[in-house]
């Protein structure tokens, strides 16, 4: 009898050994506060007369014959649905889950439905703070809700990476866009501070860099949508900037050309980011509808986005008081 | 009056505007004979072959009330004496058409082609283009210059008579079962070059679509300029595979140089034009034609349906055959998985025997 098939039973004292890969115990549930996991659901499946292998064999050639026929959608900005929930965010995940075990709070501060800003601080050389709010946002919001970033022009001159982004919702950071896709009910990420956020080094940890003109306040205010600040720790610690080799940089055309303990040393093993402990909170939301007609004075622009740096600032430090130490459970 | 008439968008356009009983009479202006094949369209206009440079006297005798201006090739062609004669029939004989035009007292209307070339193509461009972008760059393709020089003189010319409601389309590319152009033969073949690492997003307009946009800007009044396009969008690798061709990426600078090689023996006539387009992509808003119009054009995908539909002898990758292909590896997996079962059944039974002897 082969092991998912409708008659297959596990031997009966359960010993953990691995059946097909995966273990046949599931894992601890409530780890992280992560909602339980319908384990309970899937062990009814196996049971039932139907083929779960079969199921799973038809559903993944379904999928690779809708991929390579063209039968998905697209949306204006390059956006793929089926690609980044079948992908990307399975990928993302295990980075999120099991490597930087992230915990999550205050996810009730963001919208339900309709458009939303979410700001957040920039961090850990490379974006991937980015990419784990946006998979926090979908595993966690009732919606399964995506989280449509907005990306520096470097990222969209590359060639391979400008199509990961574009499929997986991102686009260019500019007014023209962000406002575009808020006034379509979509959840906008930006991260103002920039490269400056992402490439400052170890020592200026959890500081937060300018904000820049505050152009994704004024895009917010002139579509009337709510701004949620949201603080990322965890991921300064992934790649420790130690030294920032500007003439290098220069010569590739970067914003900064990291050293850490590990890169360039180790080579590609550099790459691999440190296990740090993630924590996202996410802050009240700021309503800005009574403030449309104030969206071209730069007075209310400039202090709105402060009050945007200052709460996500004091958020991080609330947070790092919850996690004393960075690489702890 | 129709400018362009030899070839078949401008063709159809006259012969559309002549089947409708509101107009009086239509004259197809243009300097080269009109190919046989659009003989059959043309019954009904009056032709004059006359360079734009004649234009102008054409006007005064004709008296024409309003101007189509459909003489604009967006690549060059070989037999009409390729670049050079493209850019001088783009820009040198818009130039002229509307200096003529400017000149002719009796002129109610212009209606010129455009295209949505004039957007350029930057890495920083917005994803979506309103009509009010600007372009960050001059671009680099030949037929977006013209275009963007050709917007220009009708600029011009609405500072100098602004009491002519002049009408600007910007059209995407067009598609469709009769649609002929360079994109369209490209996705013909049943290898598509196309850049590594890059997807573009594109947008395309049916072909029957623009004719009804350009016959009711004649007939009402829509000054201003117009994105016409079918709404959605395709990416690049998903357009070459719902068209069930096979795409053959290409670094950009290797499909630039091979591009330009084959332009100058004379084969393909790919430009940079096309190669912006297949980098950046291109999608706009056409919002704007949907509330003056009251008309919206069919979208990109079935607009790309209909064309996929005139053009399947040459796809190898079709849906139905990988329905098949999917129906066939399910059918095989489930035959050997039901084989080794039964194998596996029959060892346990041959092994429960063997402990119990």
């Amino acid at each position: 009898m082969l092991p998912g098939h409708a008659d297959f039973k596990l031997p009966k004292p359960a010993a953990p050994v691995k059946v097909n890969g995966r273990r046949p115990i599931p894992e601890v549930p409530q780890m992280n506060g992560h909602p339980e996991e319908p384990a309970a659901a899937e062990v009814a499946e196996t049971r039932d007369a139907v083929d779960i292998w079969d199921q799973r064999v038809a559903r993944g050639l379904a999928f690779l014959r809708r991929r390579l026929a063209g039968a998905y959608e697209v949306d204006d900005f390059g956006f793929d649905p089926e690609l980044t929930d079948a992908v990307f965010q399975p990928l993302l995940r295990l980075l999120y889950r099991d490597w930087f075990r992230t915990e999550v709070f205050g996810i009730e501060h963001l919208p339900a439905d309709g458009g939303g800003l979410v700001v957040g601080n920039h961090s850990g050389t490379v974006a991937l703070d980015a990419l784990m709010l946006s998979v926090a946002i979908h595993d966690r919001t009732p919606a399964a809700r995506h989280l449509r970033l907005l990306g520096a022009d470097l990222v969209f001159r590359v060639p391979f990476l400008s199509e990961l982004a574009r499929k997986s919702g991102a686009t260019v950071a500019c007014n023209p866009d962000a406002e575009r896709l808020m006034s379509g009910g979509q959840l906008v990420g930006v991260f103002p501070e920039g490269f400056k956020g992402i490439g400052k080094r170890f020592a200026d940890r959890y500081k937060l860099q300018r904000f820049g003109r505050g152009g994704f306040v004024s895009a917010a205010l002139r579509t009337g949508t709510p701004i949620v600040p949201v603080a990322i720790v965890g991921a300064e610690e992934i790649y420790p900037v130690l030294a920032d080799v500007k003439p290098l940089a220069r010569l590739l055309g970067l914003p900064y050309f990291p050293v850490t303990p590990t890169f360039p040393w180790l080579g590609p093993l550099g790459l691999i980011p440190l296990p740090s402990k993630w924590l996202i909170q996410f802050c009240p939301p700021i309503p800005t509808a009574h403030l449309t007609e104030h969206a071209d004075d730069p007075m209310v622009v400039y202090n709105l986005a402060d009050q945007v740096r200052e709460t996500i600032q004091a958020t991080l430090l609330e947070l790092l008081e919850k996690r004393p130490d960075p690489f702890g459970i | 009056m129709v400018t362009g008439v030899s070839r078949p968008l401008g063709a159809r356009v006259a012969a559309r505007l002549a089947a409708d009983p509101r107009i009086e009479r239509v004259v197809g202006l243009d300097p080269h004979e009109p190919p046989p094949a659009l003989r059959a369209d043309l019954a009904e206009v009056e032709l004059i072959r006359a360079d734009p440079r004649a234009a102008a006297g054409a006007f005064v005798d004709l008296g024409a009330e309003a101007v189509v201006h459909m003489a604009v090739s967006s690549a060059p062609d070989a037999q009409h004496g390729g670049r050079q004669a493209m850019k001088e029939q783009n820009v040198i004989g818009t130039m002229q058409l509307l200096a003529a035009a400017q000149a002719a007292p009796a002129l109610r209307k212009l209606v010129v082609r455009s295209s949505t070339a004039a957007y350029g193509a930057s890495f920083r461009d917005p994803a979506v283009f309103t009509e009010d972008t600007e372009p960050r760059a001059v671009p680099r393709g030949s037929y977006a210059r013209d275009i963007l020089d050709i917007e220009g003189y009708v600029r011009g010319f609405r500072r100098r008579r602004p009491e002519v409601p002049a009408t600007v389309l910007r059209f995407a590319p067009f598609i469709g079962s009769a649609a002929h152009t360079t994109l369209t033969r490209l996705f013909a073949q049943p290898f598509v070059p196309t850049v590594l690492g890059r997807d573009a997003r594109l947008q395309f307009v049916h072909v029957d679509d623009a004719l009804e946009v350009l016959h009711r800007s004649v007939i009402e009044d829509h000054p201003g300029t117009f994105n016409v396009a079918g709404a959605g969008v395709l990416a690049l690798s998903q357009a070459v595979r719902r068209a069930g061709r096979i795409a053959v990426p290409l670094p950009e600078g290797t499909l630039s140089s091979v591009l330009a090689l084959a332009r100058n023996v004379g084969i393909g006539e790919i430009g940079l034009d096309q190669i912006d387009l297949f980098v950046h992509g291109r999608v706009v808003d056409t919002a704007k034609l949907v509330r003056e119009f009251g008309f919206t054009p069919r979208d990109t995908a079935t607009a790309f349906d209909d064309f996929i539909a005139a053009h399947a002898n040459g796809s190898s990758v079709t849906a139905a055959r990988l329905a098949a292909a999917e129906q066939a590896i399910l059918d095989g997996i489930r035959r050997t998985r039901a084989a080794v079962t039964e194998r596996a059944g029959i060892s346990e039974k041959a092994s429960a025997g063997g402990d119990a002897s």
